[in-house]
């Protein structure tokens, strides 16, 4: 049994005009992190606001932990926590404040509400600015609220819409330690993003869309080798490179490609390749300036995939944060 | 459903926060009636005579009062696209609370408001002048007639702000429903002076009868109404409470389902 599935959705704006999601279908199986990996308008926020019951898809199905969200959305909210691309909650108020209302709202009374806010200050390093406006926070701070809010009551299944986007590195580098952490903690999270790194360090498995549909999907790892092998690279002095070809060529058994002054061919089994090439050269009385096991990254993999990078802006056909219209 | 008063409550209490909060905003929410009380007093209240013991600003007061009440529609619809902006409401919406709970506790909290305002505006209209002769009874009554006449309006705020989405345009919006309806009444000036057509506007607007039932309550004979016997200015208590009817009969299943549709 899945967690979260999603079954040939397909979503339209503007009368059919823009079509966000074309039969898009996955899922997450539990306690695993589903990264949806895709550009901008590719149709992540869309499967995002259908899964977590505040869009209906024009048709397909969706179910969260058995429940069908278009026709029990109530029984899923109690179940999911959402996390968006912009701290929602109210930024006059202090995070206190914000973490005590929603406890309010998700009905665990007064008292379980403040100690439950106590808690996930504390948790979220966020104790001593518990009593400041979010408006004074830094944007790394605001997210770590917006998301201690989404964990209110122990959620079965966590969205999280580009937690990290708009985040200096050092606030990437927090959120990815506390979703981390909150992984360990056996939730099923599904993760949007639009950054490769982010999907390679969070992900159990990638799901790659584009243009509304699931163009591929599965480990870091099996994309990476869908794409193609491991690489032996090599960079020498410019007089060593005849005879650093000629050994690569015979440690690879694959022809080699020279770019400058590195020398590179395709590896089956990457490190014993590597030990025996660095052996050789040393034989040879070759030191080479680098030498490098090379992997494709998953930018190489969306390359190959989409025939463009996965940062490439494509007009967003709704307005961020906004959804649709009707 | 069975949480919706209680949820209702947690979102009214937010607001309430917020003003704590933010002194300022409750500052300015009660400078700007009391500023139109003081102007209209002193500006006009001199040139406009009046056949009516105690001058112009007996007659004035209501129409300050309705058109106080009658602005906060502007606050309501602003502060929910507001929320809407940040992307509050899609939170909220992913919360499992009550369908209504959001808008309901919105208009609770901006009626918790009017009740402040109304005070603070009463005072400053005892301060120039105003003096109700109709005895505790009545005078209580004109101000829940307010009071109503605001929560009733504050729905139309909830409705716009839904569907217009954008807070700035939704000020602008406020501010072209609010100014032609609280001016094309009886509530500064009598409307025998405008054309033709514009008093029977004027007669069956809705700010016309409450504030010719104001003065009604508070112990004046309506010499700013029409003098056409039209119903309304007749019945003045009777169209108002027609109109606050009609208002929430319509706009409150409006808004609620709006609300649970909204981006969808």
């Amino acid at each position: 049994m899945k967690t979260v599935s999603a079954e040939n959705l397909v979503k339209t704006y503007d009368k059919g005009a823009v079509k966000a999601l074309d039969d898009l279908s996955l899922d997450v199986a539990e306690g695993t992190v589903l990264s949806v990996l895709g550009p901008n308008g590719a149709g992540k926020t869309t499967t995002v606001r259908i899964l977590a019951t505040l869009l209906k898809p024009d048709s397909g199905s969706a179910h969260v932990a058995g429940i069908d969200v278009i026709k029990h959305p109530d029984k899923v909210r109690e179940i999911i926590g959402l996390s968006g691309q912009y701290a929602a909650v109210d930024e006059t108020l202090t995070g206190w404040d914000n973490l005590v209302m929603f406890g309010r709202l998700y009905h665990l009374g007064r008292q379980k509400s403040i100690d439950r806010a106590n808690e996930l200050l504390e948790r979220f390093s966020l104790t001593e600015s518990a009593r400041r406006p979010i408006k004074t926070y830094s944007g790394g701070m605001r997210r770590r609220l917006d998301l201690a809010a989404s964990l209110i009551v122990q959620p079965k299944v966590l969205f999280l819409d580009e937690p990290t986007t708009g985040l200096d590195p050092r606030g990437r580098m927090e959120m990815w330690g506390v979703i981390e952490e909150l992984v360990t903690g056996g939730v099923t999270v599904l993760l949007t993003t639009q950054y490769l790194e982010e999907a390679d360090q969070l992900a159990d498995e990638i799901a790659v869309i584009d243009r509304g549909t699931v163009i591929a999907r599965g480990t870091s790892d099996a994309l990476k080798s869908q794409v193609g092998g491991e690489r032996l690279e090599i960079t020498t002095e410019n007089q060593d490179l005849a005879k650093v070809q000629e050994i690569i060529a015979y440690v690879s058994g694959s022809p080699t490609h020279l770019d400058g002054r590195t020398v590179s061919a395709p590896v089956t089994n990457g490190s014993s390749a590597l030990i025996q090439a660095l052996r050789a050269l040393d034989e040879a009385s070759i030191h080479p300036l680098d030498i490098a096991l090379k992997r494709p990254s998953l930018d190489d993999v969306f390359l190959s995939l989409t025939g463009h990078v996965a940062e490439e802006t494509v007009a967003e056909p709704v307005k961020k944060g906004r959804g649709g219209r009707k | 459903m069975k949480h919706l008063l209680s949820d209702s409550i947690v979102i009214t209490k937010r607001q309430v926060l917020q003003l704590a909060r933010i002194p300022e905003l409750l500052i300015f929410s009660t400078i700007q009636p009391v500023m139109f009380v003081l102007l209209f007093r002193f500006v006009f209240g001199g040139s406009i005579s009046t056949g009516q013991p105690g001058g112009y600003v007996q007659l004035l007061m209501p129409g300050i009062f309705v058109q106080t009440v009658a602005f906060t529609l502007a606050a309501t619809a602003s502060g929910l696209a507001q929320d809407m902006e940040k992307g509050l409401i899609d939170r909220f919406r992913s919360l499992p609370i009550s369908r209504g709970a959001v808008v309901i506790g919105r208009t609770f909290g901006d009626a918790l408001l009017n009740i402040l305002v109304l005070a603070v505006m009463a005072a400053a209209g005892f301060a120039v002048g105003w003096r109700p002769t109709s005895g505790f009874m009545r005078v209580s009554l004109g101000f829940l007639f307010l009071f109503a006449f605001g929560y009733a309006l504050s729905w139309i705020g909830i409705y716009v702000g839904l569907v217009v989405r954008d807070a700035r345009v939704v000020q602008n919006v406020g501010f072209l429903v609010t100014f032609p309806m609280t001016f094309l009444s009886n509530a500064f000036a009598p409307t025998t002076g405008m054309p033709r057509a514009l008093q029977y506007v004027a007669e069956w607007n809705p700010v016309s009868s409450m504030v010719a039932a104001c003065r009604q309550l508070f112990g004046l004979k309506n010499e700013f109404g029409a003098t056409a016997s039209s119903w309304p200015s007749q019945h003045p208590l009777e169209t108002s409470l027609l109109y606050m009817i009609l208002l929430m009969v319509i706009f409150i299943p409006l808004s609620v389902r709006k609300y649970a549709n909204t981006s969808q």
